[in-house]
């Protein structure tokens, strides 16, 4: 059924076609209208699921893993700083391996407070063991939720999945997309047959103490789990695309790569809006391209070794910043190059707690990197001044102070 | 009136666990699953019971169990009660099992309270029991909310300054259903209280005291004699509260109503090292009759009166 609502709604409106049982959440902006409408869709009888309005974050993820352990489909959303409140749970899903999915929307952790968007959230839970993905349009985001729990109930990769979709950019703007039926959906993503569960006819000790004799092997069999989800992620793509008719790329999606010399890396709304700048620039007879991160765990390594190789310059923006580095993504992109090839780099930061990221814009940056005219890290469109910053001038301003 | 003899043979918590000698949350849970039955799942959140229950791959306790996080006790039953109530819903399961959240002291008073009241206000269908051993003893008996003044631990080695807070009142203030203390040393009346929750609908929340002999420092023989004398100094309350009422059971009925003398708090603190300290100071006088008027205070905010001869 095609609908018009925004990202959000599209998110609950695809959990429910994904036939979840259970959804404990707790509100944040700019998630809120995702659990709103779950409530919603129950309260009139179209969603035949528990909602547990929980108390706080660190709940609703807590709830999600033990409703998932008894064996059912559990769903859940939150942002920013609830994401960041549930990091000990994120660690915890994964550790009991209960493939339960999330929507996280991409928000600015503060202070100051900023409910806008960027990665910083979702980038700083890189290692909870947790597959993560970044949309890049409510059609994707509709239909990555019935994709993502084809991939985490797969036996072979039992591990949870966290879904980003970028702040207003993506949460709270309004797009047509198909909503599938929930029976056309059902052939494509069957219920779910847990391996464990929370059961009186077999009981079953979950999360007892491992000592260090047993602990290493729970942690490699994590890591397998994300090996094997490369592979689950391609198929589910490619059956998808059989059922549905629509393909956004399995851990990437490449755009007009062929014979472009200079390539965009990018993730969610600002590869989008990578795509007009590519075309624009290729009007003008630049040889520019784009690859999108679409899974940044597990991370697309053999995919950009293969597509980057070669190249005369990588553009690689992150909207997200590894204090005392540079931004995830770029260091993610050159240690999967490590070795195999050896391609100039910049890395451009953009986009930082919501601020307007424009084609123009990523032209003009993509055009300064090809000329080498950019330092190797660029804050791409931050305007710092002396008035953000501690200077000598200030602190003796200060001393004055002090001395009167 | 159930006896002893009554009570179902079968044993849910199984030989074989790695509890310390003497361990109240042992012989509890053994009490608590007769009285629950094989069609319970079980929660523990991050305490001795944790431990006690075995390292992987094993186990000694025959019921499907989850271990949570330390401060998710009443979330973590939430998600469970909600999956379990989808799985019936859809004809996957003839008998909603019980949910049993099992947690110490420490994931109660302090880091699992938010969570729990979260849970009780939801009147989520689940038994609480909070094991009560006044400290934090699987990290090595540091102080929590439930450590009474006076008391040594690792983190007051002087003393605790403070009183103890009152959490099954907080419980009754969420208007639960159904509130109950309980004793190792007065099974029946344990027994009786968890056969009462499991029959009712809601949050139901039990609290145990559980002397802990390495903890406080007694001998790992004598659990049930300090656990008794909890109860007879008025130390430890037993009551239930239902309906609005708060009724006193068992020990603690019988010196209410004046049938029995109450001990004095200063031959409960004796039996403990915890105490000694404090006891020998020049401060002891003034602790012990704290603790002492805590008790009548304790009986005047449930009663509502104290009776002359306590």
């Amino acid at each position: 059924m095609k609908v018009l609502e925004s990202g959000n709604h599209m998110v609950a409106l695809a959990a429910n076609a994904a036939a979840v049982e259970v959804v404990p959440a707790y509100p944040i902006t700019p998630q809120t209208q995702i659990i709103e409408k779950v409530a919603d869709l129950i309260a009139d009888g179209e969603m035949d699921a528990e909602y547990i309005p929980v108390e706080s974050e660190h709940s609703a993820c807590a709830a999600l893993v033990s409703a998932s352990l008894t064996g059912i489909r559990a769903f859940s959303a939150t942002s920013a700083h609830g994401l960041a409140y549930m990091h000990e749970m994120l660690h915890y899903a994964a550790g009991i391996r209960v493939p339960v999915v999330m929507a996280n929307v991409n928000r600015a952790l503060g202070p100051g407070w900023n409910i806008w968007c960027d990665h910083q959230d979702s980038i700083s839970q890189r290692d909870t063991g947790w597959l993560q993905v970044y949309v890049a349009s409510h059609q994707e985001a509709v239909d990555t939720v019935i994709q993502a729990f084809r991939i985490t109930e797969d036996h072979s990769v039992l591990l949870p999945l966290m879904l980003n979709l970028d702040a207003f950019v993506l949460s709270h703007t309004y797009m047509d997309a198909d909503i599938p039926a929930r029976e056309e959906v059902a052939g494509f993503l069957p219920r779910y047959r847990p391996l464990w569960k929370l059961d009186p006819r077999k009981p079953v000790t979950h999360g007892s103490v491992v000592y260090p004799v047993d602990f290493s092997e729970t942690r490699e069999s994590m890591a397998i789990g994300q090996e094997n989800a490369r592979e689950v992620i391609r198929r589910a793509v490619s059956e998808f695309e059989e059922v549905f008719g629509r393909n956004h790329g399995d851990l990437i999606e490449t755009y007009r790569l062929d014979g472009a010399k200079v390539v965009v890396v990018a993730m969610g709304s600002m590869a989008a809006e990578s795509r007009v700048a590519v075309d624009a620039l290729r009007d003008r007879g630049e040889d520019v391209g784009l690859l999108r991160v679409r899974f940044f765990r597990p991370f697309p390594t053999g995919e950009l070794r293969e597509l980057l190789a070669g190249r005369d310059r990588i553009v690689v923006l992150d909207r997200d910043f590894s204090y005392g580095n540079e931004g995830a993504l770029y260091t993610e992109v050159k240690s999967a190059l490590y070795r195999y090839a050896d391609v100039p780099a910049n890395n451009i930061i953009l986009g930082i707690g919501g601020r307007d990221v424009t084609h123009t814009g990523i032209e003009e940056l993509v055009l300064h990197s090809a000329d080498g005219g950019l330092p190797e890290v660029t804050w791409g469109d931050s305007r710092i001044s002396d008035g953000h910053l501690v200077t000598r001038d200030l602190l003796r301003e200060f001393d004055e102070l002090m001395d009167e | 009136m159930v006896s002893l003899k009554d009570l179902p043979e079968e044993e849910l918590f199984l030989a074989g666990s790695t509890a310390c000698q003497g361990c109240p949350s042992s012989l509890a849970l053994r009490i608590a699953f007769k009285a629950l039955g094989k069609n319970t799942v079980l929660v523990v959140v991050a305490s001795c019971t944790s431990v006690l229950q075995g390292s992987y791959p094993l186990s000694a306790i025959d019921l499907p169990l989850m271990n949570v996080a330390f401060a998710t006790g009443g979330a973590s039953a939430s998600g469970v009660v909600a999956g379990l109530r989808a799985l019936h819903k859809r004809g996957d399961l003839d008998e909603e099992p019980t949910v049993l959240v099992w947690a110490g002291d420490g994931g109660t008073y302090d880091i699992g309270i938010q969570s729990l009241s979260g849970a009780a206000e939801r009147e989520t269908n689940f038994i609480y029991v909070c094991y009560n051993n006044e400290m934090y003893s699987n990290t090595g008996t540091q102080r929590s909310g439930a450590t009474p003044l006076g008391a040594w631990t690792t983190t007051t080695p002087g003393g605790k300054a403070q009183q103890r807070k009152d959490i099954a009142q907080i419980m009754i203030a969420h208007r639960i259903p159904y509130v109950a203390t309980a004793s190792l040393a007065y099974p029946l009346d344990f027994y009786q209280k968890m056969e009462k929750a499991k029959a009712m609908e809601g949050t139901k929340y039990i609290e145990l005291m559980a002397p802990c002999p390495p903890g406080w420092k007694f001998p790992s023989s004598q659990t049930i004699e300090v656990s008794r004398l909890a109860v007879q100094s008025g130390m430890w309350l037993l009551y239930e509260h239902e309906n609005g009422e708060t009724r006193f059971t068992a020990a603690t009925k019988r010196i209410i109503e004046g049938k029995v003398k109450k001990k004095p708090v200063k031959d409960y603190l004796e039996m403990q090292g915890r105490f000694k300290q404090v006891l020998s100071s020049p401060e002891g006088q003034a602790a012990e009759d704290a603790l002492e008027q805590e008790v009548t205070e304790s009986i005047r905010r449930l009663h509502g009166w104290v009776p002359e001869y306590i």
